[in-house]
């Protein structure tokens, strides 16, 4: 056996810190070691060429580069040993930089620690076996979970690709937060009218099959064949028979449901169509609200529906789709503004949400786009926009910028001048941001062309004193505590991750961080892929965005699905479980903790139960290693053996 | 205005001995401004506390230690309870009043007589006697008439007593002051000897 051993600098990286000539003297009295070198930068092309030569001139047939992290450059090389005709598995990655250079400033120190990672490394290679991957068919359908505007980008790209896509939406209807806006910051478009031909687009598109009013119940299966079970909750309206004419919500006598598109501006009837534009347009009874299911009797809708689509004993449905790649669009929640005791949202009518105001500013919203104040329906003269209503603070568990709300005031603030020219607006503010294109103009044309007031500071305090609302904050520029008599003050409550975030990432498998958001695999360079391959991020459920960021991510995790199903198959990695049948004593515990369901019971002829491993679905986590009480389940590539001989060769220098 | 040089005059053991003595981060205020929104004597202060978090962050130990607002704050709380990057902003004046004071720096003389007052009154009697610190008070600042009006009203209600109301274990409120009192000399001590030695 000949291992041949690669040094990087990197530059000053590694070499700054670490004696790497040193390492490689000391590398090459290692027993087996035939030759070693240190280099400038072993990526670099003339770097892999040199370990190319190596093997041919010196017959080598084990690599060790130590570098970076193999996260970084693993496999950069595991295809130069490849191209020089070596099993891609016969290499190692000694990381010198980040577990050794980067974190000490001791040379002795950190040489040593570099001599001793390489010496395990040359201790495993010699450990390692060849394996191979095995291919396998991937299915071409895509499920996106989400349908604003982000999910149906995804949906429609995939589809315009050729793939058949499922799209499931939790409400009744698509659009998502899009669908309940007014205008759109920078250029003061109709939100629904740049929507519309999308959603309009998702409903006809063939290959488009939409699940609206449905949930993701469970997840099964690896990337390229995953089968999903989809829960169609109970709308008790036969939307095969309904042709949303709307009668039923017209005659409905119910009138005081909770009206969650509108988020409770007013409320709507029991039995509902969300809004004039939905797709689908199909009613929905909520059964919390319908006295057929609160009394037990009324009847009115199946009385009055042309096309008798109402059915009152509708039950949940679980559908079962089978799709190759996931695209999880899964949106955003808002903070309840109730945290915010000392602004009164929730206890005082005429302090809302900024979404409730877009709701209010909206034409086909349930004051016809006029601005009335919820106490006595009057016209406010006098609007307080507060910014960062619970965003970046710390102290109620929200640390981070909520991202797009210094943009939708500025447009809260021009749209109230347009609505009522006698109106004046003040916007309490910590920082202005506005970094995308065209959008500082937007806010300074708020400022200069509006004439909103921009007040630098935060609130303490809102307050009411007769029929107005007193707003007590901050000036920080003049120094002095402001009070502003308000009609109705505006509330831009915090972005934060959709309910049920956490619980939907359990089951898809992907990481979410302490706000709950999806973690994406590299924040800069795999922004919409996450470690679990095959499933894909888009919009705001990776983090708050904008809506030209959110279509944008919906098209980017469109491409990489298409990239990923323009193969017919897919390789799977070797360093799986595997079971050694001799040994095994079939107590099945794998079977229990394996995380992926990747391992199943095998009954060989004559009776023996064994485990059995489903390479494609088994993601080489090793639990199963550590759980088998005979050995008889190693994780190749990690086996019990190659580890113990990293140990030894730590142990016995 | 004046134009601060902060090449110059930025006190940087200023800033660490604020850190220190108070346990709070002066370099967590990101300057929203809400202590100031909440502070109710805001309208008294000639720096609102925003900006005394502001000068801590610059190091102007003497605009901060002869300003008055550190003695006018009355420990409401409510800019350590509305704070939200979670400095306890109260605990913050406190800490620069008590530095004020060492330094015998006294902006506003009557509220340290009356802090003098106060403390005096708990070291005699175990407890706090109104009538005793308010006669203190009074002699020291010679505002005789001040809130004299009161008077008759705090008497009806049996609010204020002649005679001090003496608590069972006094002494051991007395200990509590001389032990301190030794503490504050040690420590005077030791740093005199570091200065001295330094």
């Amino acid at each position: 056996m000949k291992v041949g051993v690669f040094i990087c600098h990197c530059g000053n990286n590694i070499a700054g810190t670490v004696d790497v000539a040193r390492v490689a003297e000391e590398t090459r009295k290692i027993p087996g070691v035939a030759y070693a070198i240190n280099y400038m930068y072993t990526c670099s092309e003339p770097g892999q060429d040199q370990i190319k030569d190596a093997i041919k001139k010196y017959d080598l047939d084990r690599i060790v580069v130590a570098a970076c992290s193999p996260r970084m450059h693993e496999l950069t090389f595991r295809r130069t040993v490849e191209k020089a005709g070596l099993n891609r598995y016969y290499f190692e990655m000694a990381n010198i930089r980040e577990h050794c250079s980067w974190i000490g400033e001791d040379r002795e120190l950190n040489t040593n620690k570099a001599m001793e990672a390489v010496r395990a490394a040359v201790a495993k290679v010699m450990q390692d076996k060849p394996l191979y991957s095995s291919s396998f068919a991937v299915n071409k359908r895509v499920l996106v979970i989400g349908g604003g505007v982000a999910g149906m980008q995804a949906a429609l790209d995939c589809a315009d690709g050729g793939h058949e896509v499922v799209l499931v939406e939790k409400s009744p209807s698509v659009g998502g937060m899009m669908a309940r806006l007014d205008k759109t910051f920078p250029t003061i478009d109709c939100s629904i009218c740049i929507l519309g031909p999308k959603m309009v687009d998702v409903a006809q598109h063939d290959l488009i099959k939409l699940y609206a009013y449905s949930e993701v119940e469970e997840v099964k299966g690896y990337v390229g064949n995953y089968q999903i079970k989809i829960r169609k909750k109970a709308t008790y309206v036969d939307w095969t028979k309904c042709t949303g004419c709307g009668e039923c919500m017209e005659k409905c006598p119910s009138k005081d449901a909770y009206d969650s598109f509108n988020f409770g501006v007013a409320p709507t009837k029991a039995i509902n169509i969300p809004f004039p534009q939905a797709i689908p347009k199909k009613a929905k009874i909520d059964p919390t609200y319908c006295r057929q299911f609160t009394k037990g009797k009324c009847g009115v809708c199946a009385k009055i529906c042309p096309t008798k689509a109402i059915n009152y004993e509708m039950e949940d449905e679980i559908v079962t789709e089978e799709v190759g790649a996931i695209v999880v669009a899964s949106g955003y929640g808002l903070l309840d503004i109730e945290k915010m005791g000392e602004y009164g949202g929730g206890r005082y009518p005429d302090v809302i949400t900024a979404i409730q105001y877009e709701r209010l500013l909206n034409a086909s919203g349930p004051t016809s786009g006029h601005i009335v104040r919820p106490s006595d329906h009057e016209e406010p003269k006098t609007v307080v926009f507060v910014s960062c209503c619970g965003s970046r603070d710390k102290s109620i568990g929200v640390p981070y910028c909520s991202n797009f709300c210094c943009m939708y005031i500025a447009k809260q603030a021009i749209l109230t001048k347009d609505h009522m020219p006698d109106s004046q607006s003040y916007v309490f503010y910590m920082d202005i941001r506005s970094p995308g294109k065209g959008y500082d103009e937007f806010t300074r044309r708020a400022q200069e062309e509006y004439g909103t007031k921009y007040i630098r500071g935060r609130v303490s305090r809102i307050f009411p004193k007769g029929k107005k609302m007193v707003v007590r904050g901050a000036d920080t520029l003049l120094g002095t505590t402001v009070e502003i008599e308000a009609d109705l003050v505006v509330l831009a409550n915090a972005v934060t991750a959709a309910p049920g975030a956490p619980q939907l990432a359990e089951k898809l498998h992907i990481s979410y961080d302490t706000n709950a958001f999806y973690v994406e695999s590299h924040p800069k360079l795999r922004p919409v892929e996450t470690n679990t391959s095959g499933v894909f991020l888009a919009g705001c459920a990776q983090g708050p965005k904008d809506i030209p960021a959110s279509v944008g991510q919906g098209s980017a995790a469109a491409a990489k699905v298409l990239s990923m199903l323009s193969k017919d198959f897919l390789e799977n990695d070797p360093a799986i479980a595997q079971v050694n049948q001799n040994a095994c004593v079939g107590c099945l515990k794998c079977v229990k903790t394996c995380p992926f369901q990747a391992i199943v019971e095998e009954e060989l002829r004559g009776g023996k139960v064994v485990a059995k491993v489903i390479q494609t679905v088994c993601a080489g986590c090793g639990v199963c290693t550590s759980t088998c009480p005979c050995g008889a389940i190693q994780l190749q590539h990690f086996t019990d053996n190659q580890l113990l001989a990293e140990v030894n060769a730590l142990c016995l220098s | 205005m004046r134009v601060i040089n902060l090449s110059t005059t930025s006190d940087a053991s200023f800033i660490e001995q604020v850190k220190k003595e108070s346990g709070q981060d002066p370099a967590e205020c990101y300057q929203c401004g809400n202590c100031t929104a909440g502070c109710p004597y805001t309208e008294f202060f000639d720096y609102p506390v925003s900006m005394i978090m502001r000068l801590i962050q610059a190091g102007q130990k003497d605009t901060v230690l002869n300003s008055k607002a550190i003695w006018l704050c009355a420990t409401c709380e409510t800019c350590t309870t509305r704070c939200p990057c979670e400095v306890d902003v109260a605990h913050v004046m406190d800490t620069l009043r008590n530095i004020a004071y060492r330094e015998g720096r006294y902006t506003e003389k009557d509220i340290k007589t009356f802090y003098e007052a106060f403390l005096t009154s708990l070291k005699n009697n175990g407890r706090i006697y109104e009538l005793g610190i308010l006669m203190g008070y009074k002699a020291k600042t010679l505002h005789l008439l001040a809130d004299a009006d009161l008077g008759p009203n705090v008497l009806v209600k049996r609010l204020i007593h002649f005679q001090p109301n003496k608590i069972e274990g006094r002494d051991e409120v007395q200990r509590i002051f001389k032990r301190f009192a030794e503490k504050r000399d040690n420590e005077k001590r030791d740093n005199q000897k570091r200065d001295h030695h330094g």
